[in-house]
């Protein structure tokens, strides 16, 4: 039993972090029907990003919790910047252009910023600085849960709260909510679309930047390539929920984290990335739109 | 009030609309009549930035809109009903009519005109905490209106109000715009296919045959005109 707890928190961590990551894949989908193949990339930087941040910091001596907030807001800002530029230099010239050459654009600039980073960083996993301590309230359950599992749900639940809110009850929320269902119509009530697609890629890095700190924390360390696989789990979790859907990203996030830690702990670890892709493929006959998704005809 | 010079408007390579010159003055009806894919929905997307005009000019009151974003020109008080409605399927009713709304930051004023869009249609006040999907089509085209209504715009871009009502609801709607036009002063700039009840209810109507402005007259006097009896009326 206590090992399956252990691996349910496990799961929910894993999910977290997908989480973080499937919001914006599933923003800028639902604002703009495009699958932003760069994100990953963004994450990745945002790990890149609050590594340098924290390094400098650390030599410098200061407290774990300012490195912690000071690593995530350089990282949320820098990361949310990629995501600024990427869109007015790759997706915005071509939002009139057929659907394939957005797409095709996407993936180029994921190769892109891959190899700038491996240029600039080389191919090596850089040792990433440990900011999260374990802390002594968390001993006589850190079989279970560690210390650092429990920050991360936590930080998720928290950036959750705040997107809700920012979507259900600010202007900018409205918005992006008006443009998701009716592009057209948004502009003719006065919406600047350019202006919520900006926001949309602005709060969708910033979020998979935080998740880039939270997983490199964890895991201990980072290179050029992460952020292709976790923007493929990423984008599977998004798809699983419904592509479009918020609720739905976050709901595809932790089933996909679960199921991904059950079968690393019952079955073999070699199995983790079978059954997460054999679970997508199973909801995607019998679901073809996701567990939450909009019963539409898929634009892509 | 408005006035379009030579505008050129396309999608793509394939040009829609050809040197279109029209005007509109303040307080008056006119009406835009025209057959499928004359271009008369392009003409109401290029006036609100959407479809940018590739050349020619469109003046606002004296002033130069046409390299203007959707929303600026929105908050000069031009406003669209456009065709099909367009009515936002998950939001309710009463959300509809507030993003109508949208540009506007006097809360108050915002509440006392809601109170008065639902005493023109009380059929809107009973439906409001209702999604927008899942009224008629009768009650859409009102709630479209309606939200258009609650930018308080000055000019009020209507495409094919009547699309797909029974005739005693596309009765109900045109009393309702020659009502806007006198009560709340609003020009109106009407596109119709429905050209008989388009003529009876404007001052001034523009005929549109594929891109081009063909005539433009008093309206009572191309409900008398022959050709167009022919083209439109079905006499
Ligand atoms: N999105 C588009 N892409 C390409 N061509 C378009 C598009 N929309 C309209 N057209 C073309 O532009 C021309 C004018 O279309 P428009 O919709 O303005 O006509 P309309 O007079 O409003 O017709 P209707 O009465 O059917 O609404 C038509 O030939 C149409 O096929
Ligand atoms: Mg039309």
């Amino acid at each position: 039993m206590e090992y399956f707890i252990e691996l349910f928190f496990s799961g929910l961590t894993r999910g977290s972090i997908y989480a973080l990551i499937a919001l914006g894949y599933t923003m800028v989908y639902g604002i703009i029907g495009l699958i932003n193949f760069a994100h990953g990339e963004i994450y990745m930087i945002g790990a890149f990003t609050s590594f340098i941040v924290a390094t400098v910091l650390s030599i410098l001596g200061f407290p774990l919790l300012a490195i912690f907030v000071i690593a995530a807001l350089a990282a949320a800002v820098w990361s949310s910047a990629y995501g600024f530029t990427v869109e007015k230099l790759a997706y915005k010239p071509l939002r009139n252009a057929p659907r394939l050459s957005p797409l095709i654009s996407a993936i180029g600039m994921s190769i892109f910023l891959q190899n700038y980073v491996l240029l600039a960083q080389t191919s090596d996993f850089m040792p990433f600085p440990q900011l999260i301590p374990e802390f002594g309230f968390m001993e006589p359950i850190a079989g279970i849960i560690g210390s650092s599992d429990l920050v991360i749900l936590l930080t998720t639940a928290v950036v959750m709260v705040i997107l809700t809110w920012l979507i259900k009850f600010t202007r900018i929320g409205k918005a992006m909510r008006a443009t998701a269902q009716d592009r057209t119509m948004a502009m003719l009530v006065g919406i600047n679309v350019n202006h919520v697609i900006s926001v949309t890629f602005i709060i969708g890095s910033a979020l998979a930047a935080i998740g880039g700190l939270l997983i490199a924390s964890h895991v201990g360390q980072i290179n050029f390539f992460i952020g292709f696989i976790a923007g493929i789990k990423a984008f599977t979790a998004a798809v699983l929920g419904g592509i479009g859907s918020i609720p739905g990203a976050v709901l595809g996030s932790f089933i996909l984290g679960l199921t991904e830690a059950f079968a690393t702990g019952y079955v073999s670890s070699d199995y983790e990335d079978v059954f997460a892709f054999s679970l997508l493929v199973l909801i995607l006959i019998f679901r073809p739109s996701g567990l939450l998704g909009k019963a539409t005809i898929e634009k892509v | 009030m408005l006035e379009l010079r030579s505008v050129n408007s396309y999608y793509g390579n394939i040009q829609a609309l050809h040197d279109i010159s029209l005007k509109v003055e303040e307080g008056e009806i006119i009406t835009l009549i025209g057959a499928n894919g004359a271009g008369k929905s392009t003409t109401l997307m290029s006036i609100s930035g959407v479809i940018p005009p590739r050349s020619g000019e469109i003046l606002f009151k004296g002033k130069p809109i046409h390299q203007m974003s959707p929303d600026k020109i929105v908050a000069l008080g031009i406003c669209q009903v456009p065709e099909g409605r367009h009515i936002f399927p998950v939001l309710t009713v009463a959300e509809n009519l507030d993003m109508g709304a949208f540009l506007r930051r006097d809360n108050r004023q915002i509440k006392q005109d809601l109170e008065y869009i639902y005493t023109l249609f009380p059929l809107l006040a009973n439906r409001r905490n209702q999604p927008g999907g899942n009224l008629s089509g009768g009650e859409q085209q009102m709630l479209a209106i309606s939200r258009a209504l609650m930018a308080k715009p000055q000019l009020l871009l209507l495409d094919e109000p009547s699309m797909g009502l029974a005739p005693l609801v596309t009765r109900q709607i045109f009393d309702i715009i020659k009502k806007i036009n006198t009560e709340q002063n609003t020009t109106i700039f009407l596109v119709e296919q429905n050209a008989n009840l388009a003529l009876k209810t404007a001052d001034r109507g523009y005929v549109l045959e594929t891109g081009r402005i063909t005539m433009h007259d008093k309206a009572e006097n191309l409900l008398s005109n022959e050709d167009i009896q022919k083209a439109y009326l079905g006499i």
